[in-house]
Formats: C-alpha cells, structure tokens, sequence
C-alpha cells in the first residue's frame, strides 16, 4: 500500500453530523431502501410472514427476473432522454415465438439465440426509426406497442396459449443450479452458500479498493466508522439472502441469468467509453455530439440492446409461465419504466445506475407479489404501482431540484 | 416631486463566484433617453433583469422606486403592469405567427371569452404605423427582416401603454439603416413622453442619442455623464468603460513569424436546409501555424454557423460550394468527431447550452472529446483520468475543490477554463474559440488571453470568434469581417480600426470582394 500518499482527512466533523450529511446527500438513494424495507415489514406483518418465506422469497426472485432484464435495459434508453414503451409486447410477441419453436422441436440452445436475434432485429428496426427517421422514441415505441401487441395475438391465434414442455427451457425461471457433488453432505445447498461467501468477500474488496483510490487522490470519503457500518450490513444482507436460499433448493437460475446481465451491463455503463457516451448524451446531447460522440449511433446500439433484454425478458416469462399466452407483456414496460426511476433514473436525463434499478425493481415486484399474497383485486393493484410509480418521480423532481 | 421616473439604490446581485452587482445606485430623469454602457459581463444586462422582473425581488438586495413608489417585482408581469417594457437582444417573438397577433399576444382584444381579431388588426395597423414599420399586419414574422422584427418588438411594447423602454443592444443586429431608423423611433418616442434605457456597444450611436449615459464596469457604476450638459466624446467613454490601458488586458506574445498555412477555405457557400436560405456566401479564409485569426462582426453575421458547418457540421447545412484544406489536405467532415481526428477542436459560444455537460465533473468533461487516450483495452482508466485532469486544473488554475466537482457549480470563467482543458487534452492544431469570454470576469479573460498565446506560441493556430471590438484588436494577428454570411473585409492587426471594422461589419454582404 502506497501509505505514504494519503494525508489523514482532516476530522472535521463528527459522526452524527457525518451521517446527517450523508442521508442529506444521497436522500435519493436511500429513499429507495428505506422504501423496500417499508414494504417488506408491511407484508410480512400483513400476510403472517408468509411473505418472508423462504418459498415466497425464491418466488419474489424469479418474478422480479423478466422485469429486472427489460428494467436495466430500460435504464441505458432513459439516461439518453429516450423511452420505449413497446418493451411488453416485444418480451410478450418474441416469448411466443420461443413457444411455438419449441412446440415444432426445434433445439433449445437454437431456439435461445434465434429469439434473442428476434428481439436485436426489433431494437434494429426502432432505433432505425428513431435515429435515421428522426421519429421520436416516443412515437415509435407507442406504435411499437400496437405492431407487436398484434402480432402476438396472430401468432397465437390458431393455438390460443401455447404450452411449453421442454425441461431445459422450462429450469430458466424455475429452476435451481446443481449442487456440488458432496453437497449432499449437509442439509443446505453447499455450492450457493460458496457463492455467498464468494460474493461477500468480493463486495469488501472491491468497496476496499475503490475507497483506497479515493483516499490516494485526497477526494472525501466517508469516515472508517460508517464505512465499516455500511460493509457490515452489506456482508449480513447477502448472506441473509444467500442462507435463504441455500436452506431451500439453491440459487434459482433466474438469479444467476440476471445477475450475469447487470454485471455485463454495469461493466460496460461504469468502464467503458461506451458507457461515457451515454451519460454525455443523457446530460447534454448536443455538448456530446459537438465533442465527437455520435450520437445517432450510440443511440441505435441502446435500442438494439434493449430489444435483446426484452427478447431475454419475453424467454423468461414464457419459461415461468410455462406458456406463452395472447396476453403476456401486458404492463411489463410500466413495471420496467417504473423500476428505473425508483431506481434513482432522472427523468431530465443523464443520470441513472443499473445497479440501483435493480432495486427498484425489487420494490415495484414486492409490492406485486405482497398484493397477490393478501389476494388484493389487480384493478387496485394497478391503481396502486401507478400511484407510487408517480410518487417516486415527483420525489425525484423535488429533490434533484434543489441539487 | 421627483423628476426621475426611477431610482435604483444600491442594487448588489450575486451569482455563485461572482458579484454580478456591487451596490449599483441608477436614476433615470423623466422623458429622456438613457443610455447604459460597459463592457461584457459589466453587469448592464443583469441590471435590467433585476428591474424587469426576471431576478424577482428577493433574489438581490437594494431597492427600485418607480415614480415615487417602491416596487417588488416578483416576476415580468408585475414590472409589466407599471409600465416597463423589455426588449432584449435575442427576440421573443413567434416566426411563425403573423404580425398582429405578435403585438397583442399576452395583451389580447377581447370580446367577452373570445379574441376580437378585426379589432386586433385595426389596433396593431395603428401602432405599426406609430413605429413607422409599413407592413401588412397580417404578415408572418418569419417573413420579415431583423430590423423589421424589432420594430414590431417595439410595437408590441407600446400597445401595452408602456412609460419606460428598455432595450437590449437593439442595434446589435442591424445595418447602418435599420440603426438610423430605430433610433429616431427611439426619439420620436421621447416626444411622445416615453423614457427609454437603451444598452448599446456602439458608442456613435450613444453620443448622437443619449441624454445620460451611465458606464458600468466590473459589476459598479463608474460614473453617470449629463450629455445635455456639455457634449460627451467617444473618448471618454471608452476611458471610464475600460478603466485601464489596452495594453494592461491584452498580454504581449511573443513576435512569432507565422508560420505556414495549415488550413484554408476556398468559396465555401452554406446553405441552411430548413428556410432553404443560403447562409455563408463563397467564403475564403486562410489560417497559418501559430497565429490567431480573429472573425469580427455583429451578432448573427453567420460566424457561428461557418464554424459550425466546418467542424462536422452538426446542424445539418449544405455545403453547396467550395473547399477546405487542412495542412494541404482536402477534407470534409461528416461529423465533429472525423474533424477531432484532423486535430481540429471548437470551444463553443455558449457553454452551458453546447459545451459542457453540466451535471457531470470536471474529470469527466475534460476526457470526453478525447477518452481513447485513456482506454487500457476496454476500459476507461480512471487514475490515468484523475492524474491528467488535475494537470490541467492546475495548470490552467480551475478554481474547484478537485476534479469530481461538478462542473455546474463553477463560476463562468472556470467553466469556460474548463471547456478548454477539455479540448487541450484532445491536442489540437487548430482551436476555433467561439466568444471564449462572453460572460467571464475581467481576471479570468486575462488568464484566457495568456493561454491564447501560450498555445500559438507552442505552435497551434487559432481562430477567435468575438464581437469584442477591444479583443479582436487586442488578440489577434490578422483578423477577417464578416457581415450577413459574406467576408467584406481582411485587416492586419496594425492597420485595423475600431471604425474600420465597424464599417465593414455593417456593410450588407451581397457584392463585395471577400
């Protein structure tokens, strides 16, 4: 360690004033949490804790996992000031064609690529009309939404639903990793309880070593205390989560497919110039484009990208279902739009983190899942994630406001 | 009775890192032409925001008394309402609304719940006719010339019974004769009991027009001359505005011999696809290594527009003739990142609309144009970023905390700094600066103008767009003027005169020798 680099901070302020600070500082972020948390005890103490369950947890995760892909996805298109609304019907329409492949006999590992290569074509055709046409986002995606809403009801005109019976396809969203050979040793499963502990000491070495490039360029860090505080209760969350897990049936492999997305994803918006673009167009498009970022094509790469998480999305559903249905994708693009603002997406543009649309999706999917536990009407519960969809932006707007 | 229709007593504004106003004290007699000058960033337009309304009460400290009373604008309408009308420099009026319907808009003829057209036209042929502008009302603003549309800026005013008009560098954009016309306008309204403050750069027009004159300067009075007194002088204005020697602002470089051409223009004519309007007419401009070439002329001239058509032209123009060569080299870019490649760079004019992204940091802003020199593979090297961009915001003095401040709480001249950082990182040849001063305070343009030579004299050629009379002199080695998209003169800057580019910047374009 270059020690001999870093000057102590200068202890200014104590630690209440630091954590007042920081709350002030990132109401944002924290809102979010607080909210999840909020919701949590409510179902828990509503349904019984039937809600924290390790049964209902390993459900809320395979639920959350569609509308997580199409959220992060959606994130990259609202950070450049675009939106698109066609992401349902396109997770709906291209899921359908994975059903009906299947029922001809194609292969699974054909079919995947094939439908993934669907969803690109779509994102190709979109950001297309929106870059070369100029036709706005908006328009094109809303048109998007009655062209693949369509298509969905004539490709499953003739079957009405579509069974899906292949067990390779059907373990994406219900299905678990395998144990390691001597796991049946113990009574949880060895190899997600591996996977925690791998994830917990990776967290505190990537926290460590960030921190460390802070205190070498003199920027402000948090104080020891609150950073301990704050990997601490990290450590305990993962390893909650994991435990829950281990002790059920694993690591579903939902969790896996979109933990492996937000990580490539969170790569390529945090290190690559790529990502760079993406903010600069989201924060000044025309700044952007005059210090040589094209536009048009950073633009026409975000659509396609999102074509293939609403493709990856569209598996997943299909695959939880069991079936592809006339009606899939309904609301998905709300539940998307609405989990990236909650995620801290501004609605000016610019700024966004996947990473933290992962917990808004969370928190849209919980409060789904809590509502069907208590058996609460879907008319209300539509009434219900608008209201706290609107909410989260209006908060967004208030306080980004004041920055 | 008090024979001032308005008093401002000590006004103080401040913008984060800079005092726009500094306890400004500013009387207006009754019925006479008040003319109010200084350099930019002296505060004069600041000033009139904080009376019309646009910085409401509150937001300053110090006290306006209009006809006796004192006021708290909160907003326009308030200022609106006791008489005071604004006209600014950037007009705000609808192109694609015709004339009478401009005038009355916010102010309409009502007939109960709907408009009375007929008599909205009846009333806007009257005062168009007030204001001298012999122009069938139902005709569309976007039809009508510069000059014409301040008129009807005007117009618009004097239908809301105004007492007090305020305008805004109104001649910035005219020629000789459109001048000639407002400001007799300008006086047949004195007659007719109107009080106008006028802020204006062209001191012939002051000394022909005013009745007071008021020079602010750095954000202070300096002094309010009578000119129905005694007779006031170019001069002399000119001495209280700058408060210093030329000499004092504009650093020496060093005698360099330029050296070879390393960019020209030849005959290139621009055409704007929307009003299929051409708006850069056969231009030729030569640029050598290690010197700067000014472009002079009024605002709208189409100096913008040529740089912009150059550097990858982001608007969409056609280029309908002519050539560019960069060091020998024939070359068109399609867009501004193939012009980065050529080493070409272009600090825009308004930084906060097009050259920086606001809501990010300094690092990130100074590696933007240019983040292949940071890419390790695939990723973006943040230790390289930190190291690079704290050499520039030390070396080119970036007043910030550090380089994760956002570039958005800066003051004006750190940002403008750092816009420039950021296309110094990208190692150009050629630099065009757009107004690199607009806006920035007195020391931050010196340290500006400082760079300007330190770069020229490491062997870059710049291009310097201003309408800064005193800084195109002060800066530039040669500089061309430009008037209604045409070259309508070329000057060395031993030979070059305030009056001489003046005369060639309001010379109408069509015929002249480039």
């Amino acid at each position: 360690m270059k020690t001999e680099r870093v000057k102590p901070m200068v202890q200014t302020e104590s630690l209440g004033s630091e954590v007042k600070a920081l709350l002030l500082g990132n109401i944002r972020d924290y809102a979010m949490y607080i909210a999840l948390v909020v919701i949590f005890v409510i179902f828990t103490v509503a349904t019984k804790g039937l809600f924290l369950s390790s049964r209902n947890l390993i459900n809320l995760v395979n639920q959350t996992g569609y509308v997580a892909v199409l959220a992060i996805g959606m994130t990259l298109i609202l950070i450049i000031k675009h939106i698109d609304l066609s992401v349902g019907f396109v997770a709906g329409f291209t899921g359908a064609i994975a059903a009906i492949l299947l029922m001809k006999g194609w292969n699974v590992w054909l079919v995947i690529p094939t439908v993934l290569a669907c969803g690109v074509l779509v994102g190709v055709y979109q950001g297309f009309l929106v870059t070369k046409i100029k036709v706005p986002a908006f328009v094109t995606t809303l048109a998007g939404m009655f062209i693949f809403r369509g298509l969905l009801s004539l490709v499953t005109a003739g079957t009405g639903t579509i069974i899906v019976r292949n067990r390779t396809f059907l373990q994406l969203s219900n299905g678990y990793i395998p144990d390691l050979p001597w796991g049946a040793h113990f009574d949880f499963h060895l190899l997600t309880l591996l996977i925690g502990i791998f994830l917990v000491v990776a967290t505190i070495y990537t926290q460590a070593k960030s921190r460390r490039t802070l205190q070498r360029y003199n920027f402000k860090t948090t104080s020891s205390v609150i950073f301990v505080t704050k990997l601490v209760s990290l450590a305990a969350l993962i390893m909650a989560t994991t435990w829950i897990m281990a002790s059920y049936r694993g690591l579903p492999w939902t969790a896996v497919i979109v933990t492996i997305v937000l990580v490539i994803y969170n790569f390529i918006l945090t290190k690559t110039r790529f990502g760079r673009h993406i903010y600069a167009i989201g924060g000044n498009t025309e700044a952007a484009e005059l210090s040589g970022i094209k536009v048009n094509q950073v633009t026409f790469l975000v659509f396609a990208s999102m074509g293939l998480l609403a493709a990856l999305a569209g598996i997943l559903y299909t695959s939880r279902l069991a079936s592809a249905t006339p009606t899939a994708g309904v609301g998905f693009e709300l539940d998307a739009i609405a989990s990236s603002y909650i995620g801290g997406v501004s609605v000016s543009g610019g700024v966004g983190r996947v990473t933290n649309t992962i917990i808004g999706a969370l928190v849209i999917m919980s409060l789904t899942n809590g509502m069907n536990l208590l058996g609460v009407d879907i008319s209300f519960q539509y009434v219900v994630k608008g209201l706290i969809f609107v909410l989260a932006v209006a908060f967004d707007v208030t306080t980004g406001n004041r920055r | 009775m008090s024979d001032y229709i308005l008093e401002m007593k000590n006004i103080t504004k401040e913008f984060p890192g800079v005092k726009a106003l500094d306890e400004v004290c500013f009387k207006v007699r009754r019925g006479e032409i008040h003319c109010l000058v200084g350099e930019n960033g002296a505060g004069k337009s600041t000033l009139m925001k904080v009376l019309s309304g646009v910085y409401p009460w509150g937001t300053y400290a110090g006290e306006i008394v209009l006809n006796g009373e004192t006021q708290q604008f909160r907003h326009i309408s308030d200022s609106e309402r006791q008489g005071i009308a604004i006209i600014y420099q950037e007009l705000a009026l609808f192109p694609e609304l015709p004339v009478y319907e401009n005038i009355f808009v916010g102010n309409e003829i009502m007939n109960g719940l709907v408009i009375n057209w007929n008599e909205t036209i009846v009333q806007a042929s009257k005062i168009l006719q007030r204001v001298g502008l012999q122009v069938d009302p139902t005709v569309k603003i976007k039809d009508l010339g510069v000059g014409q549309r301040q008129l009807v800026e005007i117009a618009k005013a004097l239908s809301k019974d105004v007492r007090l008009l305020i305008l805004d560098e109104p001649t910035a954009a005219l020629n000789e004769d459109d001048s000639t016309n407002l400001l007799n306008l300008l006086r047949e309204l004195k007659e007719q009991g109107v009080t106008s403050i006028m802020i204006s750069h062209k001191l012939k027009e002051i000394v022909s027009i005013a009745d007071t004159i008021t020079v602010l300067r750095d954000g202070r009075v300096v002094c309010s001359l009578d000119a129905q007194e005694r007779k006031i002088s170019e001069q002399e204005i000119i001495r209280h505005m700058v408060g210093r020697e030329i000499e004092n602002i504009y650093p020496k470089r060093e005698g360099l011999e330029p050296g070879e051409v390393v960019f020209e223009l030849k005959n290139w004519s621009v055409t704007d696809r929307q009003s299929r309007r051409e708006i850069l007419h056969s231009v030729n401009l030569q640029v050598r290594k290690g010197e700067i070439v000014a472009l002079a002329g009024l605002m709208g001239a189409g100096r913008t527009e040529l740089a912009l058509s150059l550097f990858g032209n982001v608007p969409g123009y056609d280029i309908t003739g002519g050539e560019m060569y960069l060091k020998g080299n024939k070359v068109q870019f399609r867009h501004p990142a193939e012009a980065i490649e050529h080493g070409m760079a272009y600090v825009t004019e308004d930084r906060k609309a097009n050259g920086l992204i606001l809501i990010q940091d300094v690092k990130f802003n100074v590696s933007l144009p240019a983040l292949h020199k940071l890419l390790h593979g695939l990723v973006v090297n943040e230790h390289e970023e930190i190291v690079m961009a704290t050499e520039y915001k030390e070396s080119l003095d970036i007043r910030a905390p550090s380089v994760q401040t956002t570039v958005g709480t800066l003051s004006g001249g750190n940002q403008q700094k750092s816009s420039l950082a950021k296309w110094l990182f990208a190692e150009p040849s050629l630099l065009i600066l757009d107004e690199p001063t607009r806006g920035i305070d007195v020391g931050a343009k010196f340290e500006i103008y400082t760079l300007m030579n330190k770069l020229v004299e490491q062997g870059m050629s710049i291009i310097m767009i201003s309408s800064e009379l005193l800084e195109v002199l002060g800066m530039s080695d040669r500089l061309y003027i430009m008037s209604e998209g045409t070259i309508t003169g070329e000057l060395t800057a031993e030979e070059a005169t305030e009056e001489q580019i003046m005369a060639m910047a309001t010379k109408i374009g069509e015929g002249v020798a480039g």
